[in-house]
């Protein structure tokens, strides 16, 4: 379903995705799971058409993104990491846009916008302007339109981040629904460790634009002799905090940790 | 959780809908251009600034420059109107096209962007919004106008004196759209008004006929689309043209920048990269 090869996207000097390689099955659970800045977010920019790629062929379900842009985008739905939501449009109106965009048929559209803004708790505030609303009530409003079309595959980038833990596991719950009864082939970033260990068939870690390790949840903990998937991803990436652009004395760090475990 | 019926097979409305897709296209089109409209009268505060500035040039040009010229102010505010009705569309549709900047910052340019829609789409939808506001923007500023002893010459030159306004509106979105794909913040928004939507309107003859102007601002006035929009509003409403070239001239220039600039914009929407 999702085809990427030797995938690169530099900024200048900057290596953001370092030639990276995976598949995604159709109907799988895919997670990217790394620290901030590894490149999970250019990634998904990349797949979903909004940044060129600097080298790499991406296929979405047999699609070239980069050369048939608009063909690719009726394959996938995405709910973004950062808002992107109209402040100025009622919680209402940005569901029915949403759903107009996506071609969802009236009558349902109007049932699923009603459905999905109960979900997440919002139905009373429905003609409330998004300027009105808390961080976590636009996120909730996020997550719902994302849900509203239900493409072949819906890209999450950092879905629960600023979620509070009912609506994430309500989220959660939801999605695998969606995956299970419609096959709808899943493809999520996150820093959350339980939350690729519960929700993902398959995981790879990326650090630094490279992708580190990849497997399901049991084969990475059993690579690096770890019994949780915490401790496993630690095992990987070091300890030490990431900033956007790490040093170059960490990432010989890094490298030689890496080397010795080879 | 329950899903509601009917079942769908998954993906199936995406190949499904493909024989109505140019209806639903006109859909989608027509939902962001009333984004832009709700957007516009949801916002007072932009909506008085908006319309301040056409009030204010009105009074002090239309009595203050009028006295001085020393024709009682009348005769002027025949020329002036035109001129600052101008003002207000390419001030307002300038601003609308700009938009695209706010929205990358506040997010939702991507919601548009990853939409299965043509860019080309998007960028029509926009426009026409952000043409239509500022149209209504110069309807209303007409109106205003003749609270200060306006007279259009009839009120049947109203309806193609609000074409002419639709067009000059959607060439300005369009050169906003254009400079909204290239830049990514708003500090550059005063450069843009001081450096180009200013010079456009003095240069249009909206205030004041240009007489004695060296070679190359004569030049940058008759490539300035508002030259021509002022013109023809100034022709169909007072039945004054301060050139020679006339009023079919003057809308055959105005559908053809429209059309170029349009065209322009969509090529460069087309390239944003978030």
């Amino acid at each position: 379903m999702i085809e990427v090869s030797n995938l690169t996207k530099k900024y200048g000097d900057h290596v953001a995705v370092d030639d990276i390689t995976f598949t995604v099955t159709d109907g799988e659970v895919f997670a990217f799971l790394g620290p901030n800045g590894a490149g999970k977010t250019t990634t998904v920019k990349m797949l979903t058409t909004l940044l060129r790629p600097t080298a790499g062929v991406i296929k979405l379900d047999g699609i070239d993104p980069v050369l048939e842009p608009e063909l690719a985008r009726r394959q996938f739905g995405i709910v973004f990491q950062d808002p992107s939501l109209d402040d100025d449009l009622t919680a209402w109106e940005n569901m029915d846009l949403h759903g107009v965009l996506y071609d969802v048929p009236d009558v349902l559209r109007t049932q699923r916008c009603e459905e999905l803004l109960k979900f997440v708790d919002l139905w009373d505030r429905k003609d409330s302007v998004i300027k009105e609303f808390s961080g976590g009530m636009k996120r909730r409003l996020e997550i719902a339109r994302g849900l509203l079309h239900e493409p072949k595959i819906l890209f999450l980038d950092e879905p629960t981040t600023g979620l509070d833990p009912q609506t994430r596991n309500l989220l959660w719950d939801r999605l695998q629904e969606l995956n299970k009864t419609k096959g709808m082939t899943i493809f999520l970033t996150t820093h959350y460790m339980e939350e690729a260990d519960r929700m993902a068939d398959r995981i790879a870690i990326m650090d630094e634009g490279k992708i580190i390790a990849a497997g399901t949840p049991e084969e990475l903990k059993k690579q690096t002799n770890t019994e949780f998937l915490e401790d496993a991803f630690l095992a990987l990436t070091g300890k030490t905090i990431r900033d956007e652009g790490a040093g170059s004395s960490d990432r010989a760090r890094v490298m030689g940790q890496r080397m010795g475990r080879r | 959780m329950k899903e509601p019926a009917p079942p769908i097979e998954r993906g199936s409305w995406v190949s499904g809908w493909e024989e109505d897709s140019a209806i639903n296209d006109m859909k989608k089109i027509y939902y962001l251009w009333l984004r832009q409209i709700k957007k516009y009268l949801r916002s007072r505060a932009r909506m008085i600034g908006t319309l301040a500035q056409p009030i204010i040039f009105l009074v002090m040009f239309g009595y203050g420059f009028g006295g001085a010229l020393g024709n009682g102010g009348g005769n002027y505010l025949d020329y002036l109107a035109p001129g600052i009705i101008g003002m207000s569309i390419i001030f307002t549709a300038i601003f609308t096209g700009i938009e695209v900047i706010w929205d990358r910052q506040f997010g939702f340019l991507k919601e548009t962007l990853v939409a299965p829609m043509s860019r080309t789409d998007v960028m029509i939808g926009r426009t026409a919004g952000g043409a239509t506001v500022a149209t209504i923007q110069g309807t209303i500023v007409l109106l205003i106008s003749t609270f200060f002893g306006f007279q259009p010459v009839s009120w049947a030159a109203v309806v193609p004196a609000i074409f002419i306004m639709f067009l000059i509106a959607l060439i300005f979105s369009s050169i906003g759209t254009i400079i909204g794909s290239f830049l990514d913040d708003m500090q550059a928004f005063s450069l843009i008004m001081n450096f180009l939507v200013m010079p456009l309107f003095f240069l249009s003859g909206a205030l004041f006929q240009l007489q004695g102007l060296p070679d190359w601002l004569t030049f940058v006035s008759r490539i300035d689309p508002l030259t021509y929009g002022v013109d023809a509003l100034r022709v169909l409403l007072a039945n004054i043209g301060h050139h020679d070239l006339g009023l079919g001239v003057d809308t055959l220039v105005l559908v053809g920048m429209a059309l170029a600039f349009s065209l322009l914009g969509g090529y460069f929407f087309e390239k944003i990269q978030v």
